[in-house]
């Protein structure tokens, strides 16, 4: 793909290039870190901020699907588990062991990282609809457990009675605004991590894997072995969302754990688009935006989401980003053509 | 965690026959729901996300026309004609447009319509429970057999299902109309250069597939309560058994809902909780220990 050609032709005659983008992505996250950062200094609005935490917590969990669908081609239909993983792993240290937040962050990491390997050591060797197929059942064999082991989990109840915030470092979570500017850093980091993954010599590997897997076997590249590690990125990120969501709301709840919600980091995914990194972010916002303004305004808020996925399967048959990205370089293209 | 129970009920012969029937209840409309989902993929390569939904609407056509008229036999039929309308308008108005696209297109196309026929059965039928009643010629003496419960409905509805079964079966590895389907599962571009109108055998397949959940929501009507959503659990688990059974393979839908029912009625004994999960589990060891199902033919 074009994406492809232009990241070898950066690659190989200035190695300069590769690093020079780095350096300008990490100045790209800075200053939008800064910016939201500086948010609360000019809008006392709680329910903009608290807008801004949840699109941090879908924000990772559907970039990090993305390096799935988009960047590897594979379609998990079961992502959701590792954003329940998270919650429920994050909330369950925090309200049993009384550890600092980072402790219970790194930990919750820890144990998703081996969950995932383990999963997805079986998943990966599926093809396309059966690796969706078997990534699904999964995910509901998960949220069956969180449902029936309730003396742990708190079954359909979910994790309830809050759960704690220490201070740690002077950070106290329980504030709001501190809890924000948490929530951003950990996206901004999260997001600049996983552009990290995507522009590495790796992240093309994956590209290949996903145009021709037979090829990159034959260049010697172990494809299961490609296809685990980026499983487990992803999960790691899709977990770090999750930690976000529980520290939002204060608890852990299984619709965390239900397929839905890999449903709608697909339905993010499809709506941003999967060709550019952050289409799953503009993809979150929108979906996010659309939700909350929508059921304000009708309560057959199915009838006008379904709509408005018609509009963009039907009528635009791609993501927003994707749309306005094609649109430019097809702008670009005829302007140099001239 | 109850075993204790699951074995009294394995060793006791009333409990074994109440429990095998419902199992077979459970599997039978399964069966029904999923052999659409499997006809659909097998022809149109199509993973049709909203069967859920035809399912839902057989049950509330039949519920209606049920009120309407007060007649069983009505009801199932419209239950089975209204969703196969229904599907047919659907294929060829909407998923047609989509053959050529990326997968993901297509299920978000579905999950679309899951969220508008959810709403459109709110806004007619409104959002509460509904119940259709069991009809009066059915409101008899349940049968006794070794000791278990038996009632006269749920023979009809395993019969109407085990038809449908040996119909379809028969009627697409016999007739020609069956064999045009085949041929067209197997290369489309072929058979319309032979002068076959595949588009109609696409929207055929699909009414087919959608009268197939329709009829399935019809029977399950008297026994289950009606809500919108209803389609969903209804969907999911059709999934699981198209992937036990082999995507495309009508056997092979009718093995696994059999066998899906079966474990669900007998987990609910012994694992009253995690019935649910003992499903996914199966599917989990069917998929990894043979990934194209236990019918499935290796993908062309």
């Amino acid at each position: 793909m074009t994406e492809l050609e232009a990241g070898r032709a950066e690659r190989l005659p200035v190695r300069n290039g590769a690093v020079l983008q780095r350096y300008r992505d990490v100045l790209i996250a800075l200053i939008a870190f800064a910016v939201l950062a500086s948010l609360p200094m000019f809008t006392g609005s709680k329910a903009l901020l608290d807008f801004v935490i949840r699109c941090s917590a879908y924000g990772l969990f559907a970039t990090s699907l993305n390096l799935l669908v988009g960047y590897t081609g594979l379609i998990s239909f079961g992502h959701g588990m590792f954003f329940g993983l998270g919650a429920y792993g994050y909330g369950l240290i925090m309200q049993r062991l009384g550890v600092p937040i980072p402790v219970a962050f790194v930990a919750t990491l820890a144990i998703t990282a081996v969950v995932a390997t383990v999963i997805g050591a079986i998943c990966v060797r599926l093809k396309e609809i059966y690796f969706a197929f078997v990534t699904l059942a999964f995910q509901m064999l998960i949220h069956s457990t969180i449902l029936s082991w309730a003396s742990f989990t708190g079954g359909d109840q979910g994790l309830r009675g809050g759960i704690p915030r220490p201070v740690f470092l002077g950070i106290d979570l329980a504030n709001h605004v501190h809890l924000y500017v948490a929530s951003c850093a950990l996206l901004i980091l999260g997001l600049l991590a996983m552009r990290q993954i995507a522009q590495s010599p790796f992240g093309y590997t994956l590209r290949m894997i996903r145009d021709n897997a037979a090829r990159a076997s034959f260049l010697g590249i172990d494809v299961w072995r490609a296809k685990l590690t980026v499983f487990v990125l992803a999960a790691l990120f899709a977990s770090m969302g999750g930690m976000v969501m529980a520290l939002f709301v204060s608890g852990a709840y299984p619709e965390f754990a239900y397929w839905t919600i890999s449903g709608e980091g697909i339905f993010i995914n499809m709506l941003g688009g999967v060709s550019t990194f952050l289409g799953p972010m503009v993809g979150t916002v929108l979906l996010l935006l659309l939700n909350d303004t929508v059921t304000r305004f009708t309560e057959y808020h199915g009838i006008v989401l379904g709509v408005v996925i018609l509009f963009f399967a039907l009528g635009l048959r791609k993501g927003l980003l994707d749309f306005v990205a094609d649109w430019f370089a097809h702008r670009r293209g005829a302007g140099e053509g001239r | 965690m109850d075993l204790d129970a699951l074995a009294g009920c394995l060793s006791s012969s009333a409990c074994l026959v109440t429990q095998t029937t419902s199992g077979l209840i459970i599997g039978m409309l399964l069966f029904l729901v999923a052999v659409g989902l499997t006809l659909i993929f097998g022809v149109l390569k199509i993973v049709n996300f909203s069967h859920g939904a035809f399912y839902m609407f057989g049950a509330y056509f039949a519920m209606t026309a049920y009120q309407f008229t007060g007649s069983f036999a009505l009801a199932m039929l419209a239950g089975a004609a209204g969703t196969g309308i229904l599907g047919l308008v659907f294929e060829r108005v909407f998923m047609s447009r989509v053959y050529g696209a990326d997968v993901l297109m297509q299920l978000l196309v579905c999950y679309a319509f899951v969220l508008i026929f959810d709403d459109v059965v709110r806004l007619i039928w409104g959002p509460e429970f509904k119940s259709m009643g069991m009809p009066a010629a059915f409101q008899v003496m349940p049968l006794f057999v070794a000791g278990g419960v038996v009632p006269p409905y749920y023979l009809l509805l395993i019969g109407v299902a085990l038809v449908a079964a040996i119909v379809l079966g028969i009627g697409l590895s016999r007739s020609r109309i069956g064999k045009v389907i085949r041929a067209a599962a197997h290369n489309p571009g072929m058979v319309s250069a032979l002068g076959i109108n595949t588009g109609l055998i696409y929207g055929g397949v699909f009414a087919l597939g959608g009268m197939l959940a329709g009829l399935a929501g019809a029977l399950a009507a008297p026994v289950r309560s009606l809500t919108p959503g209803m389609g969903f659990s209804v969907l999911i688990e059709s999934f699981i058994v198209t992937v036990i059974g082999g995507m495309g393979s009508i056997l092979g839908a009718l093995i696994g809902a059999l066998l899906l029912g079966l474990i669900r009625s007998f987990g609910s004994q012994g694992f009253p909780l995690f019935t649910e999960g003992l499903m996914y589990l199966f599917m989990v060891i069917v998929l990894v220990s043979k990934p194209t199902g236990l019918f499935g033919k290796e993908a062309a």
